[in-house]
């Protein structure tokens, strides 16, 4: 799975992107944030409150209860501010 | 059933002119009977900001304004309407975004407009970091619930 990480999200975790094998069990973007807190410090500090965390599947906003396609482009992002 | 307009959407790291953009909406009609623009600058914060640098999500940045714009074409009955999201570092005084929303009518196309920017703001994947005047650490702007409660605004 593809993982893209922006603004300060991207800061934290230290990198822009990167692909990584999930386990069978991590079926949702929930899952998919809890997995990713354990990988390390930065992940645990960028993702420390995950209720504030937005996500995009393949390029469309879901919720952290939407299921994880089976590949593809997960993005993760603090709240937006453009316009 | 009447047609639905087909949005312009750009996003980009260029500056764009307002005159040029409103022209592309009228030229060669005769069914335009009002245009509504709107355009967001940076700001200095009272002299506080050098300049702001504009993050955007590739690809999705197009496809969710397009999705915005296209759910207010469905909405209201416009003739024409255009949205430019520039990004990359902005200087105060210099443009971040254009909505132009052309219509037979004055009401469709303030709406549109209207619409258009609150939901930009809120659903377009774009993040605002400032770099402050003679300071090198920049800051994330942090969005505000104000932003929320004026996309809520349209929930039918």
């Amino acid at each position: 799975m593809k993982l893209i990480y922006f603004a300060w999200v991207r800061e934290r975790i230290g990198l822009p992107e990167e692909t990584v094998d999930l386990p069978a069990d991590v079926k949702t973007v929930a899952d998919l944030l809890n997995w990713l807190k354990e990988r390390g410090e930065n992940y645990e500090t960028a993702l420390e409150r995950p209720e504030v965390i937005r996500v995009a599947i393949n390029q469309e906003h879901a919720d952290h209860a939407a299921p994880l396609p089976a590949n593809g482009e997960i993005a993760l992002f603090p709240p937006m501010t453009g316009g | 059933m009447t047609s639905v307009c087909e949005p312009l959407v750009r996003v980009q790291a260029g500056d764009f002119d307002l005159a040029t953009e409103a022209r592309r909406l009228t030229d060669g009609r005769r069914d335009v009977g009002a245009i509504v623009s709107f355009t967001g600058l940076c700001r200095d914060e009272d002299g506080r900001l050098e300049a702001l640098e504009l993050e955007h999500y590739p690809g999705m940045a197009e496809a969710e304004i397009g999705r915005i714009a296209d759910e207010a074409a469905q909405r209201w009955p416009l003739s024409g309407l255009s949205v430019i999201h520039r990004f990359g570092r902005i200087a105060p005084g210099e443009n971040i975004v254009l909505v132009v929303a052309a219509s037979p009518h004055r009401r469709a196309a303030f709406e549109a407009a209207d619409f258009l920017m609150d939901y930009l703001k809120s659903r377009a994947p774009f993040w605002k970091k400032e770099h402050a005047a003679g300071e090198t650490e920049a800051g994330w702007v942090e969005a505000k619930d104000r932003d929320q409660e004026d996309m809520k605004r349209w929930e039918r």
